[in-house]
Order: structure tokens, then C-alpha cells, then sequence
């Protein structure tokens, strides 16, 4: 494996936080599932990272794809079922740097919408029956990607850094789709925030719970861990102190104020007025 | 299909997102919610100088369905490709999440979504792809109390984040119109190049995508003409049957399974997908 792979930050920050735990067996090199401690109690771990010989050739990058989606699923799956009779439900926390979806032809073939939808359910299962369910956004969050491994969770942290990216789809691909210009795409991601690139644009739309500043989220420092460490506990913490087990805490920034209105109304006017 | 036959059914596919979603509730139940003359419309179109419509694309009608409460979510092909933005994301996961809490208080509110959607769309990026992510939330949620029916109809078809929602549903039903995956073919394209995908070919396209292939490959649950009557009969069953014993999104044994006897060297063709998806899942 080259070094540039072992750098990968989800691969990086899934080890710092399992303090090297040993991998789950069974699972393929891409999905990397751990069990270790988060506050003292038990918890699960799960990152996707770079396979170059994954042999789905459109998924070598860290993409999620077929295989990757199911596995998700199966990870989350398993700890679902191993609690089904305990009233503790483990917490879950998805490290996430994920490029993207894999885009390509045995992909779509094979219905990678379902099998992400696979990994998308098993992780809203999980919350809705009281997993804790955080997301780390340590690197690219992008797309169907991020839908299969994260979105989904109870809360999201990410880091504040250049290379942390939300996304729905590549600014190349954006571009081509609503047939601009790569030049107006971009005059407009300055200036219209969902459409930005960069994480501050993304926070100002309240879908986060908190954002790090690091000093180096490739090489971090000890106080840079015990920051993630205390944040993930905290996260933990919050959700636990919370009766809710929806996504209701992320609406209420300025920039998301329709997402609001359309469900205040919404409420208002689902039972039929009384004559 | 005879020509008699052809004449006297009522097209599906013709109709808009408003009168589908009244063709499937029981005749005068339809009430539409935040209705086009409340105006509600995309805050982010118009900084961008492009033409709002007024129900943003996304109508939800409740009504009734087999004298049961029902809401029915229907998205407008026409306006943005079907695209989903922050009013038309919240219209659909608001919706589904008032129609769970139904169920928590003991009133049997059943959803249908009609989908005819590109996915994301692109002016309102992240604000999209965050209320697609509460539309599955939703559907995974409501989906433990009530049977939730995606129906693809076509032209449009149903991709990016919404195909995600659509593999979420309790059963899913499709037409021969109908196409169904993550990526659009001009993305697929433009990231892989045309030798993995080729936009332009259209036969090529729906071998992979379309309703009968999907069908046949076991991942969707009923293929039906384009008939409003048909499909209504359908969205019917599906309800009287009840939940599944397992959702399609949960049967990862018998996908992983599946996939394990893939020879990934070779590029997939639609009968080896047929042939290696011929046994279906739940086993």
C-alpha cells in the first residue's frame, strides 16, 4: 500500500480514535469497521478509505459503491441486532472522507442506489431505535457518498479545513448539468451559500453541530485529538440528554429559514379545519 | 396492449404531478397543502435569476386511499427536470414526518411518493442533497407503522439522492417508461468518460436503467402498463398486503451474496445482471 493511501484522513482519524484497534474480520479492505471505547462505554467505528485493488475498478479512490454500500449496512446491521434486547444502544460514529459515489456502469448495473439505500437505511434505523449516531467529517463529504455514510447520523461534526468538502456533485459535472459556464458556476458558489464548496459556506447552513479548527488534521497534534476525542464525547453527551431521535436539530440557521416555514405550515394545515 | 384497450385507458404518464397524485386518492379526498396560491416558492432560484414556479415542483395531497388517511407526494417533471431544492425537499420530508407522527397517535396515515426526479437540484446544491437526507429519515421512519410506495412513471425517471429514497420504500412500482439509478448518464459520462457511459445512447441507457430491466433484475416489485387505473389497483395490493416481512434496503446477506459471484474485470452487460440478480434477495 503507498504511503499517500495510509495518509487517507478517514483511515488516519479512524485509528486515532479506536486507539489502533484491530479491524473487524470480514470486512473488505475499503470498509473499516472497529469496536472500541467512546466515554468509557462501547462503541462501533466505521470509515471508508482507499482500496487500489478493490476490484469494482470505479471504486478505488474511496469512493462508496456496490460492495461498500451493502458492507455499510451490514456493519450497522450487526450492532442493531447485537442490542435488540438491551436497553444501552452502543453508539455508532462514522468517519467520514468519502470522495463520492462510484459512478459507472457495472455500478449502475447492479443498483448501487440500493445498495446505498442499503447503508442510508441501516443508519436511520439505528438513530430511530436509539443508537447514537454521530458523523466526523474529517475529509470530502460528497453526495450519495455522504448520504450512505454519515448524513443520517444524530449529529455531524466537521473540521474547519481547507480539504473538508460538502457536496452534491462535482463542480465539473454541476457545471455541464445546468449548463453554465465553469466560470459562472463558480461567480455563483461565491455568492449563493448551498452552492459553495467550502466548509464556512456549509456551517452557515446550521447542518452541523460543531466545526474544529485543527492545527493539522493530516498530522494531528495531541491537543488536536483530545479536541476531537472531548467534541465526539460531548456530541454523545447531547444526544443522550435528547428525547428526539429525528433530525429536527439541525433546522433554524438564517440561510435554511424555508425549511422551517414549509413544515410550520405543513403542521398547520395537515388536519382538515373543522366546519 | 390492443388498440381498444389503448384507447379507453386513462394515461399515467400524460398526466401532471397534480393529477396523478389525485388519480390515486379516493374520488373528491384530494386536499392539496401549501397549494401553488400560497406561493412558496424557491428563495435561491430567483438570486440566480432563474424562473420560480409556484408549488416549487412538489405537490402534497392528502386524501384518503381505500377509506384509509393517506398523503401522497408528487414531484413536477416538468419544472427544474423534477429537481429537489430546499421548499420542494421540506414539502416531501415534512410531510412524511407529520404522516409518522400520525401513526405514533394512532391514525393510520399511509404515503405514496410519486417520483419523476433528476435528484439534487444544482442552484440550491447542499440545501437539496441536507432535505434529501430528512426525506430518507422520513421514509425510514414512517416505513416501521405503514406500507411507503414509491411509484416511478417516467419520463423523467428517478435519480441521484432521490433513487437512494426511492430503494428506501416499502415497494416500489415502475413502468416500462420508467428508468431508475444513482447517476444521471451526463454525470456518469462526464466522470468516467463515454467508453464507461455513453449519454447519448439511448437503448444503451434503458437496457440498464429501465423499468422492464429493473423488474427483471428484482429490484423494484411490480412493472405495470401506463394506465392510472392499473397503477391505482397496484398502489391497492400493496397496501392490503401490508408491510414486508424485510424492506429491500435491509436484505444486505443476499446482495453481498449476489455481488460475490460478480467477475468485476469484465464490464456488466443487462442479462448477466439479470442472471446474477435471477434468485432475488430475501434467502
Amino acid at each position: 500500500m503507498s504511503p499517500a493511501i495510509e495518509q487517507s484522513r478517514g483511515a488516519t482519524w479512524l485509528s486515532l480514535l479506536t486507539g489502533n484497534a484491530p479491524l473487524v474480520a470480514g470486512y473488505p479492505a475499503s470498509v473499516r469497521v472497529a469496536d472500541a471505547k467512546l466515554s468509557g462505554q462501547d462503541a462501533r467505528y466505521i470509515a471508508v478509505v482507499p482500496d487500489p485493488d478493490n476490484r469494482f475498478p470505479r471504486v478505488r479512490n474511496g469512493e462508496v459503491g456496490l460492495v461498500e454500500g451493502w458492507e455499510l449496512a451490514r456493519a450497522v446491521h450487526e450492532i442493531i441486532a447485537a442490542d435488540q434486547n438491551s436497553e444501552t444502544k452502543r453508539p455508532v460514529v462514522a468517519v467520514i472522507d468519502v470522495t463520492s459515489q462510484a459512478y459507472g456502469r457495472r455500478e449502475e448495473g447492479y443498483g448501487i442506489h440500493q445498495a446505498l439505500a442499503g447503508a442510508a437505511g441501516a443508519y436511520s434505523s439505528a438513530r430511530l431505535v436509539g443508537h447514537p449516531v454521530i458523523g466526523l467529517i474529517v475529509g470530502k463529504a460528497i453526495s450519495g457518498g455522504f448520504l450512505a455514510h454519515g448524513y443520517q447520523a444524530n449529529r455531524l461534526i466537521a473540521f474547519n479545513d481547507p480539504k473538508v468538502m460538502v457536496h452534491a456533485m462535482s463542480k465539473a459535472s454541476a457545471a455541464r448539468v445546468t449548463l453554465r459556464s465553469l466560470s459562472d458556476l463558480e461567480a455563483f458558489a461565491a455568492r449563493v451559500p448551498p452552492m459553495a464548496y467550502d466548509i464556512d459556506s456549509y456551517a452557515s447552513l446550521g447542518l452541523l453541530w460543531r466545526c474544529l479548527k485543527l492545527a493539522n488534521p493530516d498530522v494531528p497534534t495531541a491537543s488536536d485529538i483530545a479536541v476531537v476525542e472531548s467534541t465526539v464525547a460531548a456530541a454523545l453527551e447531547d444526544i443522550v440528554a435528547d428525547p428526539r431521535r429525528d433530525l429536527t436539530g439541525r433546522l433554524g440557521a438564517q440561510n435554511r429559514q424555508a425549511s422551517t416555514k414549509v413544515r410550520e405550515m405543513l403542521r398547520a394545515q395537515w388536519s382538515p379545519r373543522q366546519p | 396492449m390492443n388498440i381498444e384497450e389503448m384507447l379507453s385507458r386513462n394515461s399515467f404518464i400524460e398526466l401532471d404531478a397534480r393529477k396523478r397524485a389525485r388519480a390515486l386518492l379516493d374520488a373528491d379526498s384530494f386536499r392539496e397543502l401549501i397549494d401553488p396560491f400560497e406561493r412558496v416558492t424557491s428563495p435561491w432560484l430567483a438570486q440566480q435569476g432563474v424562473v420560480t414556479q409556484a408549488d416549487d415542483g412538489v405537490v402534497v395531497a392528502k386524501g384518503i386511499i381505500d377509506g384509509q388517511p393517506a398523503v401522497v407526494l408528487a414531484i413536477e417533471g416538468a419544472f427544474q427536470g423534477g429537481s429537489l431544492g430546499e421548499v420542494g425537499g421540506a414539502k416531501i420530508a415534512g410531510a412524511l414526518e407529520l404522516a409518522a407522527e400520525d401513526n405514533r397517535k394512532g391514525i393510520p396515515t399511509r404515503a405514496v411518493l410519486l417520483f419523476e426526479t433528476g435528484g439534487v437540484r444544482l442552484q440550491e446544491a447542499n440545501l437539496g442533497l441536507a432535505a434529501i437526507a430528512e426525506i430518507h429519515s422520513a421514509i425510514v421512519d414512517l416505513r416501521r407503522y405503514q406500507p411507503v410506495i414509491g411509484i416511478i412513471a417516467g419520463t423523467v425517471g428517478c435519480f441521484g439522492g432521490m433513487s437512494i429514497a426511492a430503494g428506501l420504500c416499502s415497494y416500489l412500482v415502475v413502468t416500462r417508461d420508467a428508468r431508475l439509478g444513482l447517476n444521471g448518464p451526463v454525470v456518469i459520462e462526464q466522470e468516467a468518460g463515454t467508453a464507461e457511459y455513453d449519454s447519448r445512447d439511448k437503448p444503451f441507457i434503458w437496457s440498464f436503467t429501465g423499468g422492464e430491466q429493473r423488474y427483471h433484475s428484482h429490484l423494484v416489485d411490480a412493472y405495470v402498463e401506463d394506465d392510472a387505473q392499473q397503477i391505482r389497483g397496484v398502489v391497492s395490493a400493496f397496501f392490503q398486503k401490508g408491510l414486508p416481512n424485510k424492506n429491500r434496503s435491509e436484505l444486505y446477506p443476499g446482495f453481498l451474496a449476489c455481488l460475490a459471484e460478480v467477475d468485476a474485470s469484465a464490464q456488466a452487460t443487462p442479462e448477466t445482471i439479470r442472471a446474477i440478480y435471477k434468485k432475488g434477495f430475501s434467502s
